[in-house]
């Protein structure tokens, strides 16, 4: 019998509002522990609390860009469990009417999987708890209470996805629109993005589902992967064993690569969930919700269509580059840029900016040519930028560990270097040393060039001049070449860069050597070429 | 000036002499403390008593040479569940033994804000789970008309001591009559607004949508003053309303002539003791004689009341004190883990009523039980809503006993809960309907026991309680009276 897995997910993201979600507590990461805390997070007796309006209009973003429809009267709920580091022993939280339900998230196809609709279940808005700090030999342990009440929105998928590199791929999506939306950064690492995983089994073709188990303390997307996969071998080989799933909640454990089942104590709750008294149920303005939407930007899938067919950027290019919204922005910065760069060299009118370029449905950075001219060069620019920010420019992020806005290669100063390569001033190789001189030193092109004395040599007088000594010095490579040798020649264009430390713009060095070779034979009156 | 005058005096009129600085604030409070000091070994009113804090914000308030603030240098008590920054806030609960809130309520803050100087914190039922003030660890508070009787709950310090004059007025919170019936039975003046006309805010949760803060005072005209500092808007409770606050002092001298009281039929059946309907039916005469015109109103649904009401109220209660579990302040158990040393901190913190309410609460929350109970409560609290928005289509308040007995012996009914509830019989409803309501004295039992009445306005209509208040304690001196068991 085969068995197909169906698997749903439960994402929770710390939103990244200044303030808590019911109290005015600053909510960074990092704080010394319970050095942000006030009376109401600490839920000490007699405290009340008060919506954060920014963290609904935050969670009403996601909802929208999720195509969720927004609850008509929203209300919040607490939901009762003990636990040392829930201070109030409740959660306020939202249960049967969540802030936003039914949405979709489209996973688009990669080279080797289709794409996948994902329909979303609900969008609701909740606090988070604080902290358990358990030390090594310690027989107490500490609680920190910095993370209470830390705006959380829980985004609840239906059972769509079928496969772990699903699930994974789901993910990606999903982090990759909240970070589009800038409500959250979305850190694995920091905990502001946590998922739990249910997955269950049924026979092939079956309508009905298995019984699930629900994975929890899965850390990065990788281990969602490798706990889904490892789930789905143990539910198989039970089912195949003529055994029963228990419907239970498992713990993923990386070391051993494997799930556990958590004790039955600590999930077998009955929350008693029921309206939160001290909230006053309340309907958002359709004139807020529209406001909302007008602020939401454009989206990643949407943005990487965009790329391909205004810049002519393959779907692979198109994907990387709309990866984060950052690398996006950058990308588009600097093709803006590079376009600018070139019509001020022509002495044109400055491009328009990349949002009426949008609406134009073209990118016009190449002004007084025609519409079909400009797409082609623009395509052209576009390329070279895609090629640089993809490779050096992302490697040096690499390198040096950080994100592209804070690598500090300003998108002018690598247009500009691209405009030195274009225009012949600097080679590709000294191009890329360049790059990693521009970003240590901040330096724009133009004055980095200057200061290294590494401008590329094209002033066809001091060519012509280093070709003469050039071939003075060496009678023997001039004699081989005018008896038709041609690797005397590439001999003689390497001595003439040697003399100009490289700096020679080869085409033009092999040019002015042919150039001074032929005159020489014309002088001794040799056999024309 | 010796101390029975000061102390014995009203709030406006000791007011009077703090603004005139015929009395300094210091004066106020120090016989205040002496009062209380005096008296308090025999009623145990007051569970904590503030003395170096009072005498300090007294001398600072004595420097200032502007003596214009509405309440300045005035000595006032507050139950033991309203926090006060510093000051034990133990809502007379083992569990919260110790513990002294950083921060101060809101009413605190305006009140403290308005020169009034908190001389110490109230005896009350323990978590304000009672109609006696038997159920406070600290021992119960006795009734000054007759110190082998109950003074109310759960109110009853802040009660008891307003009619033993250790406070020139007192605040307590009401859940279904906490401030009313104690009032009623020491004969004071006691107030529960309308649900969010005052923050709740530093209000020690009980049952969140049916707690208000409120005045205890000697006068309706004391209530009228003070709610004119406290009551308004508050932007750390959510619940509370953007409703100005009107001049309340204006309505006491309102004529009352024209003016039409209902008397509700179902209040007047089985149960309610012969003194207690003979001054009600001398109050309804003092109003027509004022020219009141009083005609019967039906609130049908009454007999739900308190059904509904020990639904909601432990419902909301269960979930609001699961937050003591001695991992952050209070009282702690020992145990070797933390889920022991919570049900150790637990079962040795609460008392029993406080148990009873938290398992019926947990009860009726429960998977399974939700709709069954807590559901529809909620939609018998709507009907009776509805009872008192129709009641009010034909009359401007209503007029009704605030409690059906004259004060019960201490201990009578502490071990038969449902007689206990019962006591609540004619309050619970007003804050199931979230109306404003006013208890005041109405006359004595045999035995110089104290008989209230109650009047309840529509929302935010406590101008036509003070209005119709202040015409009856106008006609009347049953509020004059001081109780004499404390010389005997």
């Amino acid at each position: 019998m085969t068995y197909e897995p169906v698997i749903g997910l439960e994402v929770h993201v710390q939103l990244n509002t200044a303030t808590k979600i019911f109290c005015g507590c600053p909510s960074r990461f990092g704080a010394p522990p319970n050095g942000q805390v006030c009376p109401v997070c600490l839920g000490l007796p007699g405290v009340l609390p008060v919506l954060n309006r920014q963290a609904l209009a935050s969670g009403v973003k996601v909802a929208l860009a999720l195509g969720c429809r927004i609850q008509p009267t929203l209300k919040f709920d607490r939901k009762h469990y003990f636990y040392p580091d829930l201070p109030k022993n409740f959660q306020i939280s939202q249960y049967d009417l969540p802030l936003a339900f039914d949405g979709v998230l489209e996973v688009p196809e990669t080279a080797d999987a289709p794409r996948v609709t994902v329909r979303i279940r609900r969008v609701h808005l909740e606090e988070d708890a604080g902290k358990l700090i358990h030390e090594r030999g310690e027989r107490t342990s500490l609680v920190d209470y910095n993370r209470t009440g830390v705006p959380l929105l829980e985004i609840v998928s239906e059972p769509d996805l079928r496969t772990p590199e699903e699930a994974y791929r789901y993910l990606q999506v999903l982090k990759q629109t909240v970070e589009y939306l800038e409500v959250s950064d979305c850190d694995m690492e920091k905990g502001s993005l946590r998922c739990d995983a249910n997955i269950s089994l049924k026979a092939a073709g079956a309508r009905t589902l298995g019984v699930k188990a629900e994975i929890k303390n899965l850390n990065s997307f990788k281990y969602v992967r490798a706990a889904l996969t490892h789930e789905i071998a143990r539910q198989q080989e039970v089912l195949r064993a003529g055994g029963r799933v228990t419907q239970e909640t498992r713990l993923w454990d990386d070391a051993r690569e494997a799930t556990a089942p958590m004790r039955s104590k600590e999930y077998a709750h009955d929350y008693r969930y029921f309206p939160e008294p001290d909230l006053v149920p309340f309907s958002l303005a359709q004139d807020d919700v529209e406001a909302i939407r007008r602020t939401l930007p454009e989206l990643p899938l949407q943005r990487a269509c965009r790329f391909s067919t205004q810049y002519g950027l393959s779907a692979y290019d198109a994907g990387v580059l709309t990866s984060e919204k950052a690398l996006a922005d950058y990308f588009e910065a600097c093709v803006r840029a590079f376009g600018e760069h070139q019509g001020v060299r022509e002495g044109d009118r400055p491009s328009p900016s990349a949002e009426e370029d949008r609406r134009e449905g073209t990118l016009g950075a190449v002004p007084g040519a025609s519409a079909s001219e400009r797409r082609v060069r623009i395509g052209g620019a576009a390329k070279a930028v895609a090629n640089w920010v993809q490779g050096d420019v992302l490697a040096q992020c690499r390198a040096r560990t950080v994100a592209i806005p804070a690598l500090g290669l300003p998108p002018a100063h690598l247009a500009q270097l691209l405009g030195l390569i274009e225009r012949g001033t600097v080679t590709m190789r000294m191009a890329k040393d360049l790059l990693v001189q521009m970003i240590d030193t901040g330096e724009a092109p133009p004055s980095l060039l200057q200061r290294l004395g590494l401008a590329q040599v094209t002033d066809p007088q001091v060519l012509k001049a280093a070709a003469v000594a050039v071939i003075q010095a060496h009678a023997k490579a001039v004699s081989d070449y005018q008896r038709g040798k041609g690797q005397a020649l590439k001999f003689l264009v390497g001595q003439l860069m040697a003399r100009t430390k490289g700096q020679a713009n080869p085409e033009l060095a092999h040019e002015v050597l042919q150039a001074v070779l032929q005159e020489q034979l014309a002088r001794q009156g040799g056999p024309n070429r | 000036m010796p101390d029975t005058p000061l102390t014995s005096l009203t709030a406006h009129a000791l007011l009077d002499l703090l603004h005139g600085g015929d009395v300094t604030p210091t004066e106020a409070v120090t016989a205040s403390l002496r009062r209380i000091r005096a008296l308090n070994p025999m009623l145990n009113a007051v569970i904590a008593i503030e003395e170096e804090r009072a005498l300090a914000r007294a001398k600072a308030l004595a420097a200032t040479p502007d003596r214009s603030s509405p309440l300045f240098g005035l000595p006032i008590l507050m139950k033991a569940n309203i926090c006060v920054a510093g000051v034990p806030t133990t809502c007379a609960s083992r569990i919260l033994q110790g513990f002294r809130p950083p921060y101060s309520a809101t009413v605190v803050e305006r009140l403290e804000q308005a020169g009034a100087i908190i001389v110490g914190m109230a005896n009350m039922d323990e978590f304000a789970f009672g109609s006696s003030c038997e159920t406070s660890c600290e021992g119960p508070t006795r009734n000054p008309w007759d110190l082998e009787r109950i003074p109310g709950g759960s109110s009853g310090g802040s009660a008891a001591a307003v009619a033993a004059d250790m406070a020139a007025l007192a605040f307590g919170s009401d859940t279904g009559g906490s401030i009313r019936q104690p009032a009623a039975m020491c004969s004071v003046v006691g107030l529960k607004p309308t649900y969010g006309r005052l923050s709740r805010y530093g209000l020690i949760a009980f049952a969140s949508s049916l707690d208000q803060i409120g005045p205890i005072t000697k006068d309706v005209e004391d209530t009228a003053l003070v709610m004119e500092v406290v009551a308004g808007l508050d932007p750390r409770d959510s619940t509370s309303a953007s409703v100005p606050t009107p001049a309340y002092r204006a309505a006491l001298h309102r004529p009352v002539k024209g003016l039409k009281v209902g008397v509700p039929k179902e209040y007047f059946v089985g149960g309610l003791d012969p003194s207690v309907d003979q001054a009600m039916r001398q109050a309804l005469t003092v109003f027509r004689q004022l020219g009141v015109t009083v005609q019967e109103v039906s609130l049908p649904h009454t007999e739900y009341a308190i059904p509904t009401y020990y639904i909601i109220a432990t419902a909301e209660a269960s979930s609001n004190l699961a937050r003591f579990d001695g991992v952050r302040y209070g009282w702690r158990a020992s145990g070797t883990t933390v889920p022991e040393m919570v049900e150790g901190t637990r079962g040795e913190g609460f008392g029993a009523e406080a148990k009873r309410r938290i398992i019926l609460g947990t009860y009726v929350l429960s998977h399974g039980y939700y709709d069954a109970y807590y559901a529809k409560a909620l939609k018998v609290r709507t009907l009776i809503q509805r009872d008192f928005h129709t009641a009010f289509e034909s009359c401007q308040a209503i007029v009704t006993p605030t409690a059906p007995t004259p004060p019960f012996r201490l201990g009578e009914k502490l071990d038969d809960p449902l007689a206990m509830y019962l006591s609540d019989i004619f309050t619970i409803s007003v804050n199931l309907a979230g109306v404003p309501a006013l208890a005041l004295p109405c006359g004595f039992a045999p035995g110089q026991l104290p008989i209230g009445m109650q009047l309840i306005a529509p929302p935010f209509g406590e101008e036509i309680l003070f209005q119709l208040g202040a015409a009856f304690q106008q006609e009347t001196e049953w509020h004059r009276r001081k109780p004499t068991a404390m010389d005997r």
